[in-house]
């Protein structure tokens, strides 16, 4: 019965009816992802452990910030080599609950910092739609290993756009929820204004599926609040009655290929004949400040967050000899992290330092407030906001390694709404020079069900087909 | 946007980080490029506009104070470097 998982084209609702007719079993499901892995992982990189449960659900791969009691959680960082977690995060203890065994814990860029998974300490993770480019980051493991058909599903986590992104680079569908409904016990800490855990999928359906498993209060993360409304697993088969707003700066922001905006501006034509209401919007400041803004808040947070890696109770530890404390702290910390996290460990505190917090840290909160109050004005007259997700498509490997400020335009379409704390579904829309293209849509705060009719509607339409070429 | 050698060392020292002696203008460069970028914040005159240090409208609540079972120290220890008598061991403070 082997031909019957085909794992590139299975979603995680398909597996789920397999088990659940009792056509396949769960070993079988398993032996089946771990065959994918042993034929395509060496080439991708999508794990950085491979675990191989089998159960009666569907198996998940975890994004390594994602705390495993028993199986190692390094956060692609050497710091937190050989660590090994004595608890479950909540969101891992919820997908255990729910009967989904791990595939494998993936790659990353380091503490999440990072737009290509080329930050990781353990080498970067490749595009299975073309290994010679990266697959997005800071969840590129995840989506290389959904889009790979390594895993039927996956999380991640998004500071700045880290789902979003690489859904968007790999073909796939990836929410980042709205800040708050995701529990973060448990996972590594980034920055803890923006941090939100969410689903990297194969179809809108798969995700709202993963995110009602996830989602809800956790007395263990005083961020997290009830959902409003209860998910809803989307069924619609048009848009009538959503007025969708596309704000101006977001879809003409400078460096957007002309590829990516024909495929956006296609799906924009789409869900006006779906029935939608589609107007133009503003939010000038949100996008012409919103980056500046991002990498003064996340830095500090992560200067703070970070400075719990000292060589004491976990993770690695610097020989000195003869030094003291300090010393074993100082050079533990040197010769732990990469080059990209004490950048921004260094402009973090640099920020939160005396004599410049008010002038740094207070005044991007300051423009923090002036985003949202933009967001806000725009969802007076519109339901939904569609922008391209990634103003490219997947580049080289090596091609922005060495520019950070390059790199950090991949998330310039992202940022925005994350600083507002609102929902984002990206979905693919269509190839430009045979690489997906994502459609970022974004809602007001707890709107998730209102993307996931969006985002469902429109990827039956758009019909994209989420098996890369190259494999098909 | 100038950064000095010393406000770099100074910095790092907070951020308790022992920077080799011949990285020390790499960084410089680099964290003045990142400064003229993200100064950008300052063009704005925001001098009425509150503070976003949290996006949800959260109010504080207070929980019971339940007693639940917690990390054993044995677990709480079994990822530590160096251990002695039930502690983390580290060398002397100073």
């Amino acid at each position: 019965m082997a031909p019957l998982i085909d794992t590139l084209r299975l979603t995680a609702e398909d597996v789920s009816g397999l088990l659940e007719r009792k056509e396949v079993s769960g070993e079988e499901i398993s032996a089946a992802y771990r065959g994918a892995i042993d034929e395509r992982d060496g080439e991708l990189h999508a794990f950085l452990h491979v675990v191989g449960e089998s159960g009666t659900g569907v198996p998940i791969a975890h994004k390594d910030v994602i705390t495993t009691k028993g199986i190692p959680t390094t956060a692609g960082s050497k710091i937190l080599e050989g660590y090994v977690p004595v608890f479950d995060s909540t969101v891992a203890a919820l997908c255990k609950e729910a009967g989904l065994p791990i595939v494998g814990k993936t790659n990353m860029d380091e503490f999440a910092m990072g737009s290509s998974t080329e930050n990781s300490a353990y080498g970067p993770t490749r595009n299975p739609w073309d290994p010679e480019r990266v697959p997005g980051g800071s969840s590129g493991g995840s989506a290389a290993a959904v889009a790979g058909g390594l895993a039927p599903w996956a999380l991640g986590s998004d500071t700045g756009g880290s789902i979003k992104q690489p859904a968007s680079l790999c073909g796939l569908v990836g929410l980042r929820p709205t800040y708050g409904t995701v529990s973060r016990y448990g996972i590594v800490a980034f920055a803890s204004s923006l941090d939100q855990v969410g689903p990297l999928t194969k179809t809108v359906r798969d995700n709202a599926r993963l995110y009602e498993i996830i989602a809800g209060r956790d007395p263990c993360d005083s961020t997290t609040v009830e959902l409003p409304e209860p998910v809803r697993i989307p069924v619609e088969e048009d848009l009538r009655g959503l007025r969708i707003g596309i704000p101006r700066e977001l879809n003409d922001v400078e460096g957007i290929e002309p590829g990516v905006k024909e495929a956006v501006d296609r799906a924009i034509e789409l869900a006006e004949e779906l029935g939608a209401e589609v107007g133009e919007t503003r939010l000038p400041r949100s996008v012409e400040y919103g980056l500046a803004c991002y990498y003064l808040v996340a830095p500090a947070e992560a200067s703070s967050n970070l400075a719990r890696y000292d060589g004491v109770r976990f993770g690695y530890r610097a020989e000195v000899n003869g030094g003291g404390l300090t010393e074993l702290y100082e050079h533990t910390r040197w010769e732990g992290f990469g080059a990209e996290t004490k950048r921004r460990i260094m402009l973090g505190t640099y920020a939160l330092s005396a004599g410049y917090h008010e002038a740094y840290y207070g005044q991007a909160q300051k423009v923090r407030t002036v985003i949202g109050r933009e967001f806000e004005a725009a969802f007076e007259d519109f339901d939904v906001l569609l922008s391209p997700t990634s103003p490219t498509v997947a580049f080289r490997i090596g091609e922005k390694a060495e520019n950070p400020l390059a790199m950090s335009l991949s998330d310039v379409l992202t940022i925005p709404p994350n600083m507002a704390g609102l929902p984002g579904l990206s979905i693919p829309c269509g190839l430009s020079e045979g690489l997906p293209v994502g459609l970022q849509l974004i809602g007001p705060q707890f709107a998730e069900n209102a993307l996931f009719r969006a985002g469902h509607v429109l990827e039956r339409a758009l019909d994209f087909d989420y098996v890369p070429e190259r494999l098909r | 946007m100038t950064i000095t050698r010393e406000e770099v060392l100074h910095v790092a020292r907070l951020a308790r980080l022992e920077i080799p002696e011949g990285e020390i203008d790499r960084l410089r460069g680099e964290l003045e490029a990142i400064l003229d970028a993200v100064g950008k914040v300052a063009e704005l005159d925001l001098a009425d506009v509150p503070p976003t240090s949290h996006p949800l409208d959260l109010v504080n609540v207070w929980a019971d104070d339940e007693p639940r079972p917690s990390l054993s120290a044995e677990d709480a220890l079994k990822n530590a470097p160096d251990t002695a008598e039930g502690a983390f061991r580290v060398p002397a403070v100073g």
